[in-house]
């Protein structure tokens, strides 16, 4: 698919001296949502900050739909909006004049029509005439959400989007995004939530000391990493694992009644077959299985810590 | 160019002027209500006239100055302290706009408040002592380029300051007593020579020197002089807000 944004050899070193952003390569593709997950400080926000024009590159290029972001800035940043961590909004504005300034702001003509479609579709209509001060943080955060909006971006960054928001806000936000993704919106995500990137990326990247670790299609990184576990509910309790049965790394669980055995799914040989087989020679009896994948979390935390 | 930017920027600026007229216009005109008071009326009685002009008269031109100078400094340097400080600033900074532009627009709006409010002052002036204006195009002339070129000057104090001390502290603690000092209240012919020579050090002098002229063509420099020096200062003030946007200064990490 074609690449909306490119990223090419970018690096960030800030004046103290620490290296933010090592040899970044990304390609975003038109019409994904794209999640980036990392730890905190990892660089995702420098990342952000630096396609939108909020941070100066120390070297380095990155494109938008073909236009460089310093060379071609206007072309660039008129496809995107940007939607940051903080809460930051103009507190004694209007939500209606707040939206309206930032479609200006990119050089749009005043709609009403497409401002009221946005305000009501972040419902916040009924708030249009409310000073922003008198918000609450949910509302605070869709008045945000509807300012980058405004100016029908091809390109939506959302920096943690859910961070303390309730889990109706976060919901809704979750149909919003699906919903642009619809109207072929480029959506990329950083977030905290893995279960956010989980439900709603197509690509997930992580990025770990400045440095991309793995991009992958989320299917894919869950198929090629994720670990399964085959759960035996057993008709008798054990107290232990059985001499026969060592060689299988196999965990007891619910005081007894349960034996669980991870495998990886992508091996010729799961071992499966064989635990079976060995399980009704030593006259452990299986009342019920089920086998779970691993999450999405479970595989952020394993690839962190890999290489912390 | 992105005028609707411009357009939006400053209309922004404007509706913040609105929201804050009490402190923005009544304020000013009463406080220099007083100076009239004071120094027109009171103490002005008792002042012989200075070229041929009232006291009251002779520091109209020097007052329309002192809220020039510190309105167009105080509206621009808040206009983009504030965004910076609850940082909003993040959109005009990722948005498909230019600095001219940026600049064009806060300062434009700061410039247009400050002029607003010096023609207040000038027709509440009119009615405390009689006033001619002798050169009605050079007193418009002078009062654009100035609130101009400190509108540039108080969006590098805004750029620069990091807390709200820093931002009152050019205000208050250089242009102040240079407007003060600058003769505003008094022709600097009055001084003794040596501190007549110090006070041409002061910026100030020029531009009250050459907005006076405007009114009662008397002047403690020349006209060229006058405009020379309102020159040299905005083209400063240029270069300097060119040379942040072009780093980043204080804008960008």
């Amino acid at each position: 698919m074609h690449p909306i944004i490119t990223v090419s050899h970018l690096e960030k070193t800030y004046r103290g001296g620490f290296h933010a952003l090592k040899d970044i390569n990304l390609e975003i593709r038109k019409g994904e949502i794209f999640a980036l997950l990392g730890p905190n400080g990892a660089g995702k926000t420098t990342l952000i900050s630096t396609i939108c024009g909020l941070v100066n590159p120390t070297s380095g290029s990155v494109s938008v739909d073909g236009h460089d972001i310093i060379a071609d800035y206007r072309a660039a940043r008129s496809l995107i909006g940007l939607v940051p961590q903080e809460l930051t909004t103009d507190a004694f504005e209007t939500v209606w004049a707040t939206v309206s300034f930032s479609r200006g702001l990119f050089g749009q003509k005043p709609a009403p029509a497409h401002i009221e479609t946005v305000l009501r579709q972040l419902s916040l209509w009924d708030k249009k005439d409310s000073r922003i001060i008198t918000l609450s943080g949910g509302m605070k955060r869709r008045v945000m959400i509807a300012k980058a909006l405004s100016h029908e971006p091809q390109i939506l960054f959302l920096d943690e989007p859910t961070a303390g928001v309730d889990v109706e806000l976060r919901r809704d936000m979750w149909e919003l995004v699906r919903q642009l993704r619809a109207t072929g919106v480029t959506i990329i995500l950083t977030t905290h939530y893995i279960q956010e990137a989980q439900e709603m990326a197509d690509r997930v990247g992580v990025i770990n000391r400045g440095e991309i670790i793995l991009v992958e299609n989320k299917a894919e990184l869950m198929r090629k990493l994720g670990r399964k576990r085959l759960i035996l509910d057993l008709q008798k309790e054990l107290d232990g694992v059985p001499d026969e049965l060592n060689g299988y790394g196999l965990e007891i669980a619910d005081e007894g009644r349960q034996l669980i055995y991870t495998y990886d799914s992508q091996a010729e040989r799961t071992g499966i077959t064989t635990l079976l087989k060995v399980l009704n020679e030593t006259g452990v009896r299986v009342k019920d299985l089920n086998t779970t994948q691993s999450s999405l979390e479970e595989i952020f935390v394993n690839l962190v810590k890999k290489t912390a | 160019m992105n005028f609707q930017a411009v357009k939006s920027i400053y209309r922004f600026e404007m509706s913040r002027f609105g929201r804050t007229l009490w402190q923005s216009i009544v304020a000013p005109v009463v406080s220099t209500a007083l100076y009239f008071v004071v120094f027109g009326s009171a103490i002005g009685s008792r002042i012989a006239e200075i070229d041929g002009i009232s006291y009251g008269a002779f520091i109209v031109p020097g007052l329309i100055m002192l809220n020039l100078l510190m309105q167009s400094i105080s509206n621009a340097s808040f206009g983009i302290y504030f965004p910076k400080f609850t940082g909003t600033i993040y959109e005009v900074m990722s948005a498909p706009v230019s600095f001219f532009e940026i600049v064009l627009g806060y300062a434009g709006a700061a410039a247009t408040k400050a002029i607003i409010l010096g023609l207040i002052i000038l027709a509440t002036a009119a009615l405390f002592v009689p006033l001619h204006i002798a050169h009605p195009f050079w007193m418009a002339l002078f009062l654009v380029l100035t609130a101009i070129t400190f509108s540039l000057f108080g969006l590098i104090i805004g750029i620069w300051a990091d807390n709200f001390e820093k931002l009152q502290f050019v205000p208050l603690l250089v242009v102040s007593p240079l407007v003060f000092l600058g003769g505003s209240f008094y022709s600097i012919h009055m001084l003794p020579p040596f501190w007549q020579t110090v006070t041409l050090f002061n910026p100030v002098v020029y531009l009250i020197s050459g907005f006076r002229w405007s009114f009662y063509e008397i002047a403690d420099v020349s006209l060229g002089t006058s405009l020379a020096m309102i020159a040299v200062f905005l083209v400063l003030c240029i270069a300097t807000i060119w040379w942040i946007f072009k780093t980043g200064y204080r804008l960008k990490t």
